[in-house]
Order: structure tokens, then C-alpha cells, then sequence
């Protein structure tokens, strides 16, 4: 069975929603869209305040090369157009609806069927992906038509799908693949054809049987897509670690996985492309696992962009007594939530509610050089030592020790008897490394 | 509704904590304890007791009254720091000798650096180094232990361990294959069993091998060190017992007889004070298994475990500094 290397952590999977199929979340009274909801630059308002809007019209548009559109995911009227507390923490511009009915803009098929043939062309497969503001739904929501540009020199060979879902507790890929799976599929096939790759695979960890038996059923009728099962162990779905799991081939430090000729999208992604491309479908929607030890009914949601978090917790059953956490994303990447009115935008992945026992981080002791981080660092790491630096300030040091080179995977303090938080300082010491970095280049 | 907590990710964290790896080492021990109270009796149990409350005392008393800081007798490490020692001191002791013991392994060993995971050395092994230099006489008089089904104990009667004897008979110009042939010699299968003339934890190498195997199970320890060391004094050992058997003895005994089983599985692989890579805890398993067998053979101690180990945990630092892990990324291969 495959699997990476270097590292790696078994943390308890948890997946208590992964029978619960996708449910349609019902249209909720406002939403709030964040005009940034990906990596690289905010886009700008192409609304004013009491327009109204119809869903699937552009909200903001991306306007440098490494930004992404934001359409309107209900149709109403835009009510504010003012900063909002996202699920990072920070205050973001966001346009306030009042949603009004739900009336679509006429160029989007809204009809079940799925369509099979793939008419765009590789130039229009990339413009439209820009278009409809379709990102990495993954957690790092990159800009998707910049991933299938590849830059001059580099040749695309394998397209990657993540469907590995290493987070413990989520299942929204999962249920995906089970239940779109088809459509996934004729994603993966666009976004193969975009990049004239011959080769693409789909990496599933062996937790998911059904879902490695389904789609490899399907794949008979596509050319070239294979399943790959991989061994349960996190971080596997990490873009690196998948790349080596799969074909055995290491992304060099620094570099993207395009220099391996590798291109790494998540199936939810690939099922955005699905519907761009062939339904002209804007990202306006997309699955939440709501989640928890004591959550009612875990569920998992098709929510429309914008809808508050809260909401979500009330279908799910309510938020339960002993709640002490809130987070948007998985236990070992996800971010804790400071107000549960944020909305979910195009990087939810799931919301998981922890209880209050479970939600405090244990006491800090001395660390005992156990070398338990280093042997669960899956970037070949010395957590203890990138610690100890940025605490003492030495961040060329931490440079030379290849602190840029930490994915935030978590693995060193889940790993940590101490309880010491490694991964903390190591966020501090490479956002103060990354300053220095490009402070030098200026010179 | 009450407020939420905020905290940077992982949200989860692992069952293994510091407190369940050090009592993980003490529950590896039992079996040793048990074998060293049923060949030395009440003797065993006394110097078990007198160490590690001494242990926990001057740690309580040091972290109370000298640093005025937090008291952590409750972790286990001390517990641990004080069976090691018991374990490594003949089992009729003065007890005075003991405390000292524990104040050295405690006060100097460990606290002088600032407590749990800042010592450079085994703890345990500082103290019974200090004892052995100080106390020549009483750290070498060692009690026998009674015949594997013999009734009651044969206290009082002291005699040599099996690599004392060796060394010995070696310096009056006999041959190995003489001195295993006298009758006071104890043969493999008393070593296996603990029937041989030692300290308290050392006699029973398959007590030991029990609780490491234990520890194996509960990652409490890798295979790195113990691999390493055995796998380098039995190379070592073994070239010289193929150069002349007459004058070296074979790697089984060397494994057998003396601390080498008590050493490369519950003090080399002590967290603090070996090296933290896989490659460094390798160098640190060859050096440390190369140098036993050189004090052995031709040190003026006939044992050389503690020495060897006490000499890698000085050069750990150094090892952590240049046995870097694997960087992901670093060996480029295209496809």
C-alpha cells in the first residue's frame, strides 16, 4: 500500500458523518460574501449598495493574475457593503444580501443531466475556470486557472485529485466522490485536457473503501483516470506527501509541484471545474461537514457561499452544551472560530464543534528531547530546534534549517508528550524569516 | 452562550504525555524488580526504597526550597532516575550510601541543569559513577544471589560478577576456556535467569528483555539504540573472539553478564540524554556499544556500560548538531 515516507501521525479519524449523504441546505434570510476568499489579492465590488442581484452574477472581480472571482450566490438585494469578521479572524470587506426568492442568471444549465462530451478547448477551459471563480477547495482555496498555466519550461505529466480527506472528522470530499462522483470525473477529465496531460490519479485513503470501489467502477468509462488507494496516515492529502505517495517523486524545497510536472487539485475542485465548464456554473455552492463528539445530527451540507455558521450549527442539531471550540476546517489544520456568525466562503471545508474538555490545550512542560517531532515531521523538519530558534529571535538560522519548508501540518505538537506548542512558534518564526527573505530582495 | 476558546491548530494532541512515558519505564521494570527481590530478598526491596524516596526528596526539596518553582515529583522521571540507580548498586548497600547516591543523581545529575530535560547525562547513571569512585569497596561487594529454586536466601556471602571473574582469571594468566570451566563460573543459563553476582537490576537479562519488549510496544523506546549498541559490541566483541577465544570471551557472554542488557535498553535510550534523529541515535548506539567492550577488555573495570554511555551523552549534543534527519526534498529525482 502506498504511502509517503518521511513522518507522519495517526490521530484518531472520528469520521462520525461519513454515512450521512449530502443534504441541500435550505436558502438562508442574509448572506454575507467576503469579496477575498482566496490566496493572493482581494477583488473588487462590481456591485453597489441596494443593486439587486440574481445568483450566479459576478459580486467582485479578480483583477491581478493571482486573484479570483466572487459571484453572487443568492439572488436579492445588497443591502451593505461593509467589513465582516471572517472565519481567520480578520475583518474583510464583505456584500450584504437580503436574499429575495432564488432566481438564477439564464446562462447557468440548472437541469440534472450530466454531460458527458467535452466541447471547450484547452484556452477556454482556463478562461472560464478564471471566470467563474473557481479555487482549491482543499483549505488553501488557491486561484485554479493559475495551477493550469504552467509556466514556460515546465511540462505537465500527472494530474493529481486529492480525495484523500486526511483531516480527521471531515467527510465533504468524501461524500462527493460517493455521490458525484461522475461529475468529478468529467472534471478531472477538463482539467487533464487543460493541461494535455495523458495521465491522471485520484489518491483515496484505504478509509474510504466505498469510495475507492465506486469511482474505480467509474473510471472504466474515462481514459487515463486511475484510483489510487493510499495508507491512512496524515498528512497525506498535503500536496507534497500525495505527489511522493503516488508516483514516488519529491517536490524539491521551495519549489511548486509543477517542477515534478505534477498539478494537484481537490475532487471538490474538480467538481467546480465539472460545473463551470459544463453547466457554466459560478463557485456559488459548495459541501460543509458540520461535525462534532456531541453535535444532534452531524450532517454534511451543500451551502450556498455566505451563509452564516450559525445556521449551519442550528440544522445540525444546535450547539450542544459542553461546547468549549468552534472550528472552521479539521482538527489539525482548521482555524478556531472567534464568532459564530461568520460565513462560510469558498475554503469551508466543515465546522467542527469540540467540547470544552477537549477544547483546552494541555499544560507546557520542558521538552524532554524525545525527538517525537522530528520523527513525525513529514518535511524531514527538526520542530524542537525551529522552535527554539524563533523563541531566541535567530531566523537566518531558522532559514538554513529550512523553516519555509514547514506545510503547518500540525503533526510536531499533536506528537508532543510536553504538550509544547511547536507548531506555534514555528508560524511566528516563518512569518518573521519570510519578512527577512523578502526584505533581502528589495536590497 | 458561554465564550469560545481560541487557540492556534492542532486542535488534537496525542494520549502519550511525559507522565506516561516515564511510568511506561517504570512498569518495564517490574519484572526486573521482582527478579532482584527474589534473589536478594528483603535486601533488594530495602535499596529500592531508601533510592527512590531519596530521589523524590531531594527533588521536592531542590524544586520547593532552592528554586522555589514548581514541584514535578509527580511526573515519574525522579521515580524512574531512583529505581535506575537501585538498580545499579549491589543489593546490600549502606543506606547512607544510597542517599548520597540519590542527592548526586538528583541534585547534580539533574537539577544543577535546571531539572527534567535539560540534563547532558543519565541522571541515575551520574549517581552510581559518583558512588563507584567514591565507595570502591561496598559498590564491589556483591551479595549472590541464591540458586534458581533454592528455599530462603543466602545473604552474607559475597563474591564477584561473572565479568570480575573473568578479568580476574584473565590477570593470573588462565584462558577463557578455564575459567568457565570452574565451578563458581555461572554459565549462560544463569545469566539468562539472574544466578550470577551483580547489582540488583543488571542479573536478569530476560527480566529486562520482558519490559523492553514492553516498551517496544508502547514506543516508549526505538529500535535506533538498542540495535545500534548490541549490533556494535557484538561485531566488535566477536572479531576479537575470532582473533583468540582463549583470551576474549564470546558476544553472548558479553551480552549476558554485567549491565549490558540494563543499559542499552533503559538507560541509553533515555530521551534526554541521547541524540534525537534516527541517524544520530544509530552513531550514538555504535559509539556507546564500542566503548563498552573496550573498557571491558582492556579497562581497568571489568564493566564499562556506565562509562560508555555516560561518554556518548557528552558527545549527543555534537551528534544532534551534525546527523541532521532526512530533509524532504533534498535528494532531487526526476521522473
Amino acid at each position: 500500500m502506498k504511502t509517503f515516507k518521511l513522518g507522519g501521525v495517526h490521530p484518531e479519524e472520528n469520521k462520525i458523518s461519513a454515512n450521512k449523504a449530502i443534504e441541500v441546505f435550505p436558502l438562508p434570510e442574509k448572506v454575507y460574501v467576503p469579496v477575498s476568499q482566496s490566496l493572493g489579492a482581494p477583488s473588487k465590488v462590481v456591485v453597489e449598495k441596494g443593486a439587486v442581484v440574481k445568483t450566479g452574477q459576478l459580486l467582485a472581480k479578480g483583477e491581478s493574475f493571482i486573484s479570483a472571482n466572487v459571484h453572487c450566490p443568492v439572488s436579492g438585494k445588497v443591502t451593505r457593503i461593509d467589513d465582516i469578521i471572517d472565519s481567520s479572524g480578520y475583518k474583510r470587506q464583505a456584500v450584504y444580501i437580503d436574499v429575495a426568492g432564488d432566481e438564477w442568471e439564464e446562462s447557468i444549465d440548472r437541469s440534472p443531466d450530466i454531460i458527458y462530451e467535452i466541447s471547450a478547448d484547452r484556452d477556454t477551459i482556463i478562461k472560464k475556470i478564471n471566470e467563474m471563480g473557481v479555487v482549491g477547495l482543499g483549505g488553501a482555496t488557491f486561484p485554479s486557472h493559475v495551477k493550469l498555466m504552467v509556466p514556460d519550461g515546465k511540462k505537465a505529466q500527472y494530474l493529481l485529485i486529492n480525495g484523500v480527506e486526511c483531516e480527521p472528522y471531515l467527510t465533504a470530499d468524501h461524500r462527493l466522490m460517493l455521490e458525484r462522483g461522475e461529475e468529478m470525473l468529467i472534471g478531472t477529465a477538463i482539467l487533464k485536457k487543460a493541461l494535455g496531460v495523458e495521465k491522471a490519479f485520484i489518491g483515496i485513503e484505504r478509509n474510504k473503501p466505498d469510495a475507492i470501489e465506486h469511482l474505480s467502477r467509474l473510471c472504466a468509462k474515462f481514459k487515463g483516470i486511475e484510483v489510487m488507494p493510499l495508507k491512512v496516515k496524515y498528512p497525506q492529502g498535503g500536496e507534497k506527501q500525495l505527489i511522493k505517495a503516488v508516483v514516488n517523486l519529491e517536490v524539491p524545497s521551495g519549489k511548486l509541484p509543477i517542477e515534478v510536472g505534477c498539478v494537484v487539485n481537490n475532487v471538490g475542485t474538480a467538481f467546480a471545474v465539472y460545473e463551470a465548464i459544463q453547466k457554466n456554473k459560478p463557485l456559488i455552492e459548495r459541501v460543509v461537514t458540520v461535525t462534532g463528539k456531541s453535535v444532534l445530527n452531524p450532517a454534511n451540507f451543500l451551502v450556498r457561499i455566505g451563509t452564516p455558521v450559525s445556521l449551519l450549527i442550528e440544522r445540525a442539531g444546535g450547539l450542544p452544551e459542553d461546547t468549549g471550540k468552534v472550528i472552521s476546517g479539521g482538527p489539525m489544520m482548521g482555524k478556531a472560530l472567534t464568532s459564530l456568525e461568520v460565513p462560510v466562503v469558498k475554503g469551508t471545508s466543515g465546522i467542527l464543534i469540540m467540547p470544552g474538555q477537549e477544547s483546552k490545550r494541555t499544560t507546557v512542560l520542558s521538552c524532554i528531547r524525545c525527538g517525537r517531532c522530528i520523527t513525525a515531521c513529514p518535511m524531514g523538519l527538526e520542530p524542537v530546534l525551529l522552535a527554539q530558534l524563533s523563541e531566541s529571535q535567530l531566523f537566518e538560522k531558522a532559514e538554513k534549517e529550512k523553516i519555509m519548508d514547514c506545510i503547518e501540518c500540525g503533526s510536531c505538537h499533536y506528537t508532543c508528550p510536553a504538550g509544547r506548542p511547536l507548531l506555534d512558534y514555528l508560524r511566528l518564526g516563518k512569518n518573521k524569516t519570510g519578512l527577512l527573505i523578502r526584505n533581502r530582495g528589495k536590497k | 452562550m458561554s465564550l469560545l476558546t481560541i487557540s492556534g491548530s492542532p486542535h488534537v494532541h496525542t494520549q502519550q504525555s511525559v507522565k506516561s512515558i516515564m511510568y511506561g519505564v517504570v512498569i518495564a521494570m517490574i519484572p526486573a524488580i521482582f527478579v532482584s527481590v527474589y534473589f536478594f530478598g528483603i535486601d533488594a526491596a530495602r535499596v529500592m526504597l531508601i533510592s527512590v524516596l531519596g530521589c523524590l526528596f531531594f527533588e521536592w526539596v531542590i524544586q520547593k526550597y532552592l528554586i522555589k518553582g514548581p514541584v514535578t515529583i509527580n511526573d515519574g522521571s525522579a521515580l524512574v532516575t531512583g529505581i535506575l540507580l537501585a538498580f545499579n548498586v549491589p543489593a546490600n548497600l549502606p543506606w547512607w550510601i544510597l542517599i548520597i547516591g540519590a542527592l548526586v543523581s538528583i541534585g547534580i545529575g539533574k537539577m544543577s541543569f535546571g531539572g527534567l530535560g535539560k540534563n547532558p547525562f543519565n541522571p541515575a547513571l551520574v549517581g552510581r559513577v559518583f558512588l563507584l569512585i567514591s565507595f570502591p569497596v561496598q559498590m564491589t561487594s556483591w551479595p549472590m544471589p541464591k540458586a534458581l529454586f533454592a528455599e530462603g536466601i543466602t545473604d552474607a556471602i559475597t563474591g564477584p560478577t561473572t565479568l570480575g571473574i573473568i578479568k580476574e582469571g584473565l590477570s593470573a594468566g588462565k584462558t577463557i576456556q578455564e575459567i568457565m570451566a570452574s565451578p563458581d563460573f555461572p554459565g549462560y543459563l544463569n545469566d539468562m535467569m539472574g544466578v550470577q553476582g551483580g547489582s540488583l537490576g543488571e542479573i536478569s537479562a530476560l527480566a529486562l528483555l520482558l519490559g523492553a519488549l514492553f516498551m517496544f510496544t508502547r514506543k516508549i523506546i526505538t529500535w535506533h539504540i538498542p540495535t545500534a549498541y548490541i549490533g556494535s559490541a557484538v561485531i566488535f566483541s566477536g572479531i576479537l573472539w575470532l582473533i583468540d577465544p582463549t583470551q576474549y570471551i564470546d558476544p553472548l557472554m558479553h551480552l549476558l553478564a554485567g549491565g549490558m542488557i540494563l543499559g542499552v535498553f533503559y538507560m541509553a535510550t533515555d530521551m534526554v540524554s541521547s541524540p534525537m534523529t534516527a541517524r544520530g541515535q544509530i552513531v550514538f548506539g555504535v559509539g556507546a556499544g564500542l566503548l563498552t567492550i573496550l573498557i571491558r577488555v582492556w579497562g581497568a573495570y571489568p564493566e564499562g556500560v556506565s562509562f560508555a554511555i555516560l561518554i556518548m551523552n557528552a558527545f549527543t549534543p555534537l551528534i544532534n548538531s551534525y546527523f541532521k534527519p532526512k530533509r524532504f526534498g533534498e535528494v532531487v529525482k526526476h521522473g
